[in-house]
């Protein structure tokens, strides 16, 4: 007849629903493959690295110190923005809680009226009119929120996104609207690094050459050969890359519109959100302002675990669970700790069922799953 | 059952909440409809919701305001490859700030002497500004209503 509650202080990040991974206890938040990511921090940081092994010295001395300074510079530059794509919140949505889940659905229903059986509901839209343009928000069934304008959910990272531009696994993470820009200065510094490197090495073959002739240079300096190789391939892409979004800033365009076709074709010269001139738009995505993360991923939870050793007790340290979907906590807020509901959270998983049956299949969460479900439809 | 029921004596129940969806018609920025729900409306007067709305996208707006000040914080932060953040605030989060400060203030003002309470919207992804509506105090002892099937309870 024992129970003891225990009572530990969790991180919200413990908790966020999608598949990102986290790290340095929450303040890093990326998507789940990382593969690519650290090919192209060894790509960079290798090509670099013969860079300044083979070629600076030479330089330095024979044509001017500057050059290594400035490759340094722009170095750092380039590895700081990569980080910074990488590691921040493009702008991630957080998932509806129950009682906006439930509004949400009411006003829904209220406005499908009375849908004869058999039939299928129809599609969930809502349109609103931005600047004279009618735009469809459409609803998301996964965080069950109707999408802002201009956001899209990510399936790779099971997260709404605001302003979503595309799933980058270059840089093993979403980009949206809070490191677009960060994303474009990586691809713009990357392709000046590249240009750059790319031009010295030239100039220093070019140079050695002319004293002691080609294949004794590319014996004496082996590196130069897989840098102008690493340079040639990723200059057509990066460069192109970096072309192409800057077409989009100046249109305020976004990857995923335009791949969409949203504002282009029969709706050409209709994007609500365009200011009509190239500099405004360029200065609304570059140097707008610096939205924060709604995450709030280092923000404390606490969390009890009642361990029960005998009989079915029923829970009353019960609450809803404000950051995980709805499917496995009751819609209806526990009225007497509703009022501590907004700070304290106890997640329903956490409950072992004090029944014979293990607790990840316990006889509740089913049975309130399927009332949940049966809601639903 | 019993020990929820005495608990509900002792603490204001949760009726309902009342969510105020964001107005898109000037784009992506953030605001706030000023649309006066009806389930509130023998609870609050309508002047003052829709006073507090206001100054509320006041303040997103003076937040995401792109101009001079804006964009000597983006060429400065790019300057420093965007490091300087580490050591300064953002204008948005000095906003937020004041924002956050706002909301407790109103709440303790207006809203909680009315059984309301103002959930500030960046704890709701910014989407929605939750008000939850509480049971009326004076007439406590009532069984509990999770109403979110019926809207408004009639008092």
């Amino acid at each position: 007849m024992s129970a003891v509650m225990i009572t530990r202080k969790v991180r919200k990040w413990e908790k966020l629903p999608g598949k990102n991974t986290f790290c340095c206890d929450g303040r890093v938040m990326m998507a789940r493959q990382k593969g690519v990511f650290y090919l192209t921090l060894f790509l960079i940081t290798g090509t670099c690295a013969l860079f300044f092994a083979f070629e600076c010295p030479y330089l330095a001395v024979h044509l001017c110190p500057a050059i290594p300074v400035f490759a340094v510079l722009l170095f750092l530059f380039v590895m700081a923005m990569l980080l910074r794509t990488s590691f921040s919140d493009p702008g991630v949505l957080p998932r509806a809680l129950p009682e906006e889940a439930t509004f949400i659905e009411m006003e829904i229903e209220a406005a499908n009226g009375n849908v004869p059986a058999g039939q299928r509901p129809p599609p969930r839209i809502r349109n609103v009119q931005i600047n004279n343009q009618i735009v469809k928000l459409k609803y998301c069934y996964t965080c069950k929120i109707f999408r802002p304008p201009r956001a899209s959910h990510c399936s790779i990272c099971d997260n709404c996104v605001d302003r979503f531009d595309h799933h980058c696994p270059w840089v093993g993470n979403c980009v949206g609207k809070r490191n677009y820009r960060y994303f474009y200065l990586f691809t713009l510094s990357l392709s000046l690094l590249t240009i750059y490197i790319f031009t010295f090495d030239i100039v220093h073959v070019v140079m050695r050459s002319m004293n002691g002739g080609f294949l004794n240079t590319l014996k004496e300096t082996p590196g130069t050969v897989l840098e102008v190789l690493v340079c040639f391939f990723t200059l057509w892409s990066v460069v192109g890359l970096t072309g192409f979004h800057t077409y989009l800033i100046s249109l305020n365009q976004t990857t995923n519109e335009d791949i969409k076709g949203s504002w282009s074709g029969k709706n050409r010269g209709q994007n609500p959100y365009s200011h009509k001139n190239i500099i405004k738009n360029c200065c609304e995505v570059l140097c707008g302002p610096t939205y924060p993360s709604v995450l709030d991923r280092r923000g404390l939870l606490q969390e009890d675990t009642l361990i029960s050793s005998s009989n079915p007790v029923p829970q009353s340290t019960k609450t809803t669970a404000p950051l995980i979907p709805n499917e496995h906590t009751p819609d209806d807020a526990k009225p007497s700790i509703a009022a501590s509901a907004e700070k304290n959270a106890s997640p329903k998983e956490e409950h072992p069922a004090a029944t014979k049956v293990p607790p990840l299949a316990s006889p509740e969460t089913d049975a309130e799953t399927s009332i949940a479900k049966e809601r639903a439809h | 059952m019993f020990h929820n029921l005495q608990e509900l004596r002792h603490s204001p129940s949760l009726v309902t909440k009342v969510f105020i969806q964001r107005d898109y018609s000037e784009g992506t920025v953030c605001r706030f409809q000023a649309k006066f729900p009806s389930e509130l409306d023998n609870r609050i007067e309508r002047t003052l919701l829709e006073e507090t709305v206001k100054t509320l996208n006041s303040y997103y707006a003076e937040a995401e305001k792109i101009g001079g000040q804006s964009y000597l914080e983006g060429c400065l932060a790019c300057a420093t490859a965007y490091i300087i953040f580490l050591c300064m605030e953002t204008r948005y989060e000095k906003v937020l700030r004041k924002i956050s400060g706002f909301i407790q203030e109103q709440n303790e003002k207006i809203y909680a002497p009315r059984g309301l309470l103002l959930t500030d919207p960046i704890e709701r992804g910014m989407r929605v500004l939750e008000i939850s509506v509480f049971e009326d105090r004076g007439s406590g002892g009532s069984s509990p209503s999770s109403t979110m099937s019926s809207g408004s309870s009639a008092r």
